[in-house]
């Protein structure tokens, strides 16, 4: 026997095998990633890459350059079209002379959604890239992990893409914010409406049971008040992990309850539904915005058992057929139709997300002047007043203050008419 | 006659070799020392990062490696690593040079209760029932009975070590080197115990396992006490990770933690201890290497697409290139200049 087959060890074919199909298992889950076309490449060249002086790390006389992580693979990386049509919007901005003179150069890195990667994509934009701050990376779990150090480092962690609370804390975190509405704000929101039009409602709550689906309950908690033991009269969660909800559904009606607030994520979302109609029971219907994809809840779960269903919402739907005349709406469509890269379907609400998070940005840079330190730029995201976005729904605009740093606070509420969400009544803020 | 196979570690009887050996490994020290010094700060964390991942990929060559167990659930005794030193940190309020040891030793403790039972199976069998581990552990920590201490969700945030040479090594320094010195001990247990008896039991193991039985070897107590170890150096590793990245949450343990020690260890050399300094440098530094070069040609936007298929054809080119891993391939270099030094012909020539 040859001695070159000393390594191979009697397990190393079926290993072999085995490596290829943890592959191929891998890359299922990973679906659709990388950048394409108008990803962010880090197209420092040696000249540029660190230069900036001391006061204003990342800055030069001709760009700005940021940094962010977002899931282009793993379980989470439809939401990385969020970083893709960012990158495009700053492409377009840049070639028509960027922001007072200077281009931005965002830097977007995979994380996979995992924590640990996240960490060490952020040393390197801070370390090795030095950008001056990081802009929008996604999730609650990344943002968890990298907000200590970010903090320590006194780098902004600016308009993080998550609904959790947690963001607005500057008395802590003062180099964190968040962006959009957080699921408290949703929750508190339903709580004013049901409060304001069916005082009498006996109110059942359907969650996921971690920290998405207990937020959902703590709004409620304050939006109530010393009313929500007498509003809400049970309570039923479920794990991530269930094969259904059927059992908590049923144990909800079987309660009495004439209203439901249901807070699961899309799958979740499509089985309350079914259920919900299958069993006859007509409440008043009030599901988390995370889970009123016409594609991935309601149409599995059927149109016309959809039909009635309430929502929050902040961003204006390209799909909504109201919006057809929607001057907003109309800037961002034709904006769209140029420059979107060819793999972002322009009615995802993720891309309309991405869209209204870069034109922020833009406000905070603008304002910063020629100041575009990291303290200003903390400085003047802390001091936007009244901000308007054309894909924000009219009413809704970006006020942050000293002691704000909860840049989108309203809502309005839709319902779905079986074809689509109609919006209606007032444009609501939180408690 | 049929020669015993010898594993790579265990030097040959020639005193040329073992010298040889000894410079590679002084070279090796000299660079791993030296290497802070004229790092940037993100290279040091990435170079910590990879001495975590060596520990983490030699528990796995020591189980599926040397003794022949397949094992696709290193990354849930990584995670129960990980959670012991947070739980310590905060809960315990112990210093985190305490708790590598503690997390080592609980995860042997579950490893070798998991491995009693589950080292009845063999081949794939184990391997899937390991891989339900990796998938179940995340799950459990998201448990309501035990939120309190793992922060569900939210994982638990914990502070950096600070260096207690502040004038000479500052924090990122002194993590690397506190995290070298436990891969330094750790590798040479390992070195030694494959030299000895237990090693030789546990080649046994792989190679014929019956046979192994009826020259002695108590099979079902070893394969145990193997899948303990190998747990243990996974725990030490998850330990290290939760200093190194200041966090801990369920998501940071998915199934592809341990998809990650597989590569690792069949790149490095399965069956290899210095291999897995090679495979751990290979799944922390590899991907993002293919991406950069996808992005070397900014005209050929198809490039970026295919970052991932590449690395996929990347490793299936190494599996067919080198079966033996990187330690594999080092090892027959050196033997090829062994014999031409000696002027003999290589050992086994290419087809010529």
């Amino acid at each position: 026997m040859s001695k070159r087959n000393w390594f191979i060890v009697p397990t190393a074919p079926r290993l072999a095998a085995l490596t290829g199909v943890c592959l191929i298992l891998a890359a299922g889950c990973e679906k659709k990633k990388a950048d394409g076309e108008g990803g962010a490449k880090p197209a420092a060249t040696a000249a540029d890459k660190g230069a900036g002086d001391a006061a204003m790390p990342g800055v030069t006389a001709t760009e700005i350059k940021i940094g962010q992580t977002m899931p282009y693979s793993g379980p989470a990386s439809s939401y990385s079209v969020i970083g893709k049509t960012e990158a495009a919007y700053f492409k377009w901005l840049n070639d028509k002379g960027g922001v007072n003179g200077r281009k931005i150069n965002l830097i977007s890195l995979d994380d996979g959604y995992s924590p640990p990667k996240a960490v060490e994509q952020i040393h390197k934009l801070v370390e090795n890239e030095g950008v001056a701050f990081t802009f929008n990376t996604l999730g609650t779990p990344s943002n968890t992990a990298i907000q200590k150090y970010l903090n320590d480092k006194k780098v902004p962690q600016l308009f993080v893409a998550t609904g959790a609370d947690k963001w607005g804390d500057p008395e802590h975190f003062p180099w964190t914010m968040g962006w959009q509405p957080s699921y408290r704000t949703e929750a508190q929101i339903y709580a004013k409406y049901i409060m304001k039009e069916k005082p009498a409602a006996k109110m059942c709550v359907l969650y996921q049971n971690d920290d998405f689906g207990k937020d959902y309950v703590k709004g409620l908690q304050e939006g109530f008040g010393d009313q929500y033991d007498k509003v809400v009269i049970k309570t039923a969660s479920y794990e991530a992990s269930d094969p259904t909800i059927d059992s908590q559904v049923v144990t909800l009606q079987g309660a009495g309850c004439d209203t439901l607030l249901a807070a699961p994520i899309p799958k979740f979302g499509a089985q309350t539904i079914r259920k919900v109609a299958d069993l006859g029971w007509k409440p008043l219907f009030f599901m988390s915005n995370v889970s009123v994809s016409l594609t991935a809840v309601l149409k599995p779960a059927g149109l016309d058992k959809s039909t009635g269903i309430i929502t929050g919402s902040y961003l204006k739907d390209p799909s909504d057929p109201s919006m057809a005349n929607d001057p907003g709406m109309k800037e961002y469509l034709a904006w769209a139709k140029q420059n979107m890269p060819s793999d972002v379907d322009a009615t995802d609400l993720n891309a309309v997300y991405g869209y209204g998070a870069a034109m922020s940005l833009v406000q905070v840079l603008t304002a910063c002047g020629n100041d575009l330190s990291r303290a200003n730029v903390m400085k003047q995201a802390a001091s936007l007043s009244h901000v308007k976005v054309p894909v924000l729904i009219e009413g809704i605009d970006i006020s942050t203050g000293a002691t704000d740093f909860r840049p989108i606070q309203q809502m309005q509420l839709r319902r779905f008419n079986g074809t689509n969400f109609e919006t209606f009544g007032e444009v609501m803020a939180g408690s | 006659m049929t020669p015993v196979r010898p594993t790579a570690e265990i030097a040959g009887p020639t005193g040329r070799r073992i010298s040889g050996r000894m410079w590679w490994l002084v070279a090796l020290l000299v660079a791993v020392v030296a290497a802070p010094f004229v790092l940037s700060s993100y290279h040091i964390f990435q170079a910590t990062q990879i001495v975590v991942y060596a520990i983490a990929v030699l528990g796995f060559n020591l189980l599926t490696g040397f003794s022949g167990q397949i094992s696709l659930g290193n990354g849930a005794f990584y995670a129960i690593g990980a959670y012991v030193a947070a739980v310590l940190m905060t809960h315990a309020n112990l210093p985190y040079w305490a708790t590598p040891p503690i997390a080592g030793a609980v995860c042997f403790g579950v490893g070798f209760l998991f491995g009693r039972s589950a080292t009845r199976l063999e081949g794939l069998y184990l391997a899937l029932a390991t891989f339900g581990l990796a998938i179940a552990l995340p799950q459990i920590l998201k448990l309501d009975a035990i939120e309190h201490w793992t922060g569900g969700s939210q994982g638990v945030v914990l502070s950096k070590p600070a260096s207690p040479l502040g004038g000479l090594l500052d924090d990122d320094r002194w993590l690397y080197f506190f995290c070298l010195a436990v891969a330094a001990v750790l590798f040479t247990v390992a070195w030694n115990v494959m030299r000895g008896r237990t090693g030789r039991a546990m080649i046994a193991l792989r190679d014929h396992a019956i046979a192994a039985g009826t020259m002695g070897i108590h099979v079902p107590s070893y394969k145990a006490r193997v899948f303990g170890v190998s747990a243990m150096y996974t725990g030490v590793a998850g330990a290290l990770s939760a200093l190194v990245a200041g966090f801990v949450a369920p998501d940071s343990f998915t199934f592809l933690v341990s998809i990650a020690f597989l590569i690792g260890g069949v790149v490095g050399g399965v069956a290899s201890i210095f291999g897995a300094l090679f495979g751990a440098a290979f799944i922390e530094l590899v991907p993002d290497l293919t991406k950069q070069v996808s992005e070397l040609w900014p005209s050929w936007h198809w490039l970026a697409d295919v970052q991932w298929p590449a690395y996929g054809v990347l490793l299936i080119i190494t599996m067919m290139v080198m079966p033996g891993g990187l330690a594999g391939l080092v090892y027959s270099v050196q033997l090829r200049l062994a014999a031409r030094a000696r002027g003999a012909q290589p050992p086994h020539s290419p087809r010529s």
